[in-house]
């Protein structure tokens, strides 16, 4: 794949004078994990199809801080916030929305104290507005009757009380949503939060992700939907793991729709 | 010598409250030793909690069946204790069910008294069976060996005894009004101990006053003991529960709180204007020692984590939703609980001993919870969802973990090359920041 992708950034439309209506936070993973680039495509391509006018911070942007702050390190938190702080209001930035629970946490529940106050969207909440507004269509395609579980991320859910957008957009693609037995509130992490995704687990018996996917297997999907790039590279591990990778994908939300439609 | 029973009534009385009274102020001297922080806010918004979580027992009934015996043996026990009011009247003016005046409404609230003391019977029963003979897996973690586990079993039978106290009193007073003896006026309605009266039938009319007057004594004497023992016990959750879901955490639960400390710090090295010398001295003038970061002991977290400690049920819900926990990590957010508590105890009993706290070379970290628990969380929140009484073991995890980090530089190696990538690169792997958006490229 070597498309390019128009995407511009908030330094170009500075220097046109111009200013987008949303902020795109790429976010860590998903500028520099290949797994999580593709979802960042995903979600390009549908902004660009609902024509929303939007920027990222390109090389201006840096790590919210989630994975330092998680770890202990609040100091190193704070630097990152108020570095990416300063660089968003210089912008004047009024609404972001990321694709990554973890940095729509900290963004939206942990930068006001720090000076940052934006109104931030997960980007399953996003387009589920775009949808609303009639901005976006969603339609079954491809994946019309497919079975389908959503895992539900601990910083999307638990974290900030955001079940029904995901799944909202995931029944607009005449799918069959299945729900595991341990989902929304009662959802079980995969296993990558607290850091844990940069570090290699505590003894125990049994990786967290493996225990999730089995969860999502008994559901006897075709996909695994997820909404968080660490979520997904968890799922797809365990899926490996399983040796299920050739019968079932783990698709974020975002590549679902894109995908129904051919972008 | 009439007015034996009387005093010795009174003196029971009072000892027994005052006892209570005494280790009550202990909590909260103990919980005060807790650092300071803001609950004031939103008082509606913490109203309305208390009265669905603690009151109206909301997360209870999330696992149905402990739910619902939870509550009756919830709501028995409270509607029960109005008898108390009467059996206090009666021991201290040496009556006889003084309120029976009240005629059909005596009678429906001894009778409704009954029922509900044989339903706490039957659900202390259910309660016993599940954490003794069905063994539920969350009763039998590593943590609930020696006396949490005791403990849980003793409160059950406690509340055996005394429901059989007050049924065999009323039983015995039955056939006494049968007998038409002395003071036992005809009263109240006895649905369940008419069926225990039968057993009595034939026994002498002073065996029986012995009988009623020694489960009435017991009865009494039992729930000022089991009064004072909620202090030593999980129990205390029947009064802490509700202080502790009024002042729980109302900010979205992903919501870490960001310490003032750090930002002040933060602030001054990222403002050009700054003198860097002359800035901290200043600090430390006003403040004496700098702040410690994060928690290595209880005296480190705040007044809000410590009331959570006394409140935990040790219930296990929080432990049996942990996914650490579930795939057999170390971590049990039960047993960071307790460990608080036990600590925050040690602690207390060492001021009440020497008056002020003296270094005993312990602490919270390590000689209770060990960094591999505080090491295996995910931050998932699972724990703080499944708790029915509001508390956040994560939280106390996070302070840990910071006081690990910024204190001790004791971070896991994985930990620190994608914290030192964050600072080199801005982004926890090592990827170059000028390479942020290749993806729209490749
Ligand atoms: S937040 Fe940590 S302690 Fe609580 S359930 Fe999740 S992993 Fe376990
Ligand atoms: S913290 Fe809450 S859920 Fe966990 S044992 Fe204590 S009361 Fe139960």
């Amino acid at each position: 794949m070597s498309e390019t992708i128009k995407v511009p950034t908030m330094a170009e439309y500075m220097a046109e004078g111009k200013k987008p209506e949303v902020l795109f936070w790429v976010g860590c993973a998903g500028s520099f994990d290949d797994r999580a680039k593709k979802i960042t495509k995903a979600f390009v391509k549908l902004l660009h199809s609902a024509n929303v006018d939007f920027a990222v911070l390109g090389t201006e942007e840096s790590c919210t801080g989630d994975p330092a702050k998680r770890a202990g390190n609040e100091f190193l938190f704070q630097m990152q916030a108020v570095t990416n702080i300063e660089v968003m209001n210089a912008y004047e930035i009024k609404k972001v929305v990321t694709a990554c629970p973890h940095c729509f946490n900290t963004l939206k529940n942990e930068y006001p104290v720090l000076g940052g106050d934006y109104d931030v969207m997960h980007h399953t909440q996003f387009l589920k507005s775009l949808l609303d507004e009639g901005r976006l269509t969603v339609e079954g395609g491809k994946f019309k009757g497919k079975r389908i579980t959503f895992h539900d991320p601990c910083y999307l859910g638990r974290a900030n009380n955001v079940y029904e957008a995901p799944r909202d957009l995931l029944k607009k693609l005449e799918v069959e949503l299945i729900e595991m037995k341990r989902c929304k509130r009662n959802g079980l992490c995969c296993g990558a939060g607290g850091a844990q995704m940069f570090k290699e687990p505590e003894p125990g018996n049994k990786d967290v992700n493996i225990e999730r996917t089995e969860d999502a297997l008994e559901t006897k999907p075709d996909i695994i939907a997820a909404g968080c790039p660490f979520c997904n590279t968890m799922m797809t591990d365990g899926v490996k793991n399983k040796e299920k990778e050739d019968s079932i994908d783990v698709m974020d939300v975002a590549e679902l729709i894109a995908n129904a439609q051919d972008l | 010598m009439q007015y034996i029973p009387n005093i010795l009534f009174v003196i029971a009385l009072v000892a027994g409250i005052g006892y209570f009274i005494k280790n009550i102020r202990k909590v909260i001297r103990n919980i005060r030793l807790g650092k300071d922080v803001d609950r004031s806010d939103d008082k509606a918004a913490r109203f309305k909690n208390m009265a669905m979580i603690a009151l109206g027992q909301s997360k209870m009934v999330r696992r149905p069946i402990a739910g619902i015996l939870h509550i009756v043996v919830y709501i028995g026990f409270i509607i029960i204790n109005i008898e108390v009011l009467e059996i206090i009247i009666d021991g201290i003016f040496g009556t006889h069910r003084i309120f029976s005046f009240l005629g059909p409404l005596y009678d429906f609230l001894i009778g409704s008294f009954e029922i509900l003391a044989f339903l706490v019977f039957v659900g202390v029963i259910l309660f016993w069976t599940r954490r003794n003979v069905i063994k539920l897996k969350r009763f039998w973690n590593p943590e609930m060996k020696g006396w949490p586990k005791n403990d849980g079993n003793l409160i059950l039978y406690f509340e055996m005894v005394l429901m059989t106290l007050f049924l065999v009193m009323n039983a015995a007073d039955l056939q006494l009004q049968e007998l038409g003896s002395g003071h036992y006026i005809s009263a109240g309605s006895y649905p369940i101990s008419q069926f225990i009266s039968p057993l009595f039938e034939g026994m002498s009319e002073g065996s029986l006053i012995l009988l009623e007057r020694g489960a009435w004594w017991l009865h009494i004497l039992g729930i000022l003991v089991f009064l004072n023992y909620l202090y030593f016990s999980k129990h205390l959750h029947i009064l802490l529960a509700f202080p502790n879901t009024y002042y729980g955490d109302l900010k979205p639960k992903g919501q870490l709180d960001n310490l003032e400390a750090v930002t002040k710090e933060v602030m001054l090295m990222m403002d050009p204007n700054a003198d860097p010398f002359a800035a901290p001295a200043e600090d430390q003038a006003e403040e004496g020692e700098p702040e410690k970061f994060g928690a290595s002991d209880v005296m480190d977290l705040n007044w809000a984590q410590l009331l959570n400690a006394y409140t935990c049920t040790e219930c296990g819900r929080c432990t049996s939703e942990c996914p650490a926990n579930q795939t057999g990590k170390k971590l049990s957010p039960r047993k960071i609980m307790m460990d608080t508590r036990d600590r925050l105890k040690e602690v207390g009993d060492n001021i009440d001993k020497n008056g002020s706290f003296v270094d005993d070379g312990k602490q919270l970290l390590n000689d209770y919870i060990s960094t591999e628990e505080l090491w295996a969380c995910t931050s998932c929140n699972a724990c703080v969802e499944a708790c029915p009484v509001s508390i956040s073991p994560l939280s106390i995890i996070m302070d840990m973990r910071r006081y690990l980090v910024m204190e001790e530089s004791a971070a896991p190696t994985d930990l620190n090359n994608m914290m030192s990538n964050i600072e080199n690169n801005g982004a926890p792997w090592p990827f170059n920041q000028m390479d942020r958006v290749n993806w729209s490229k490749e």
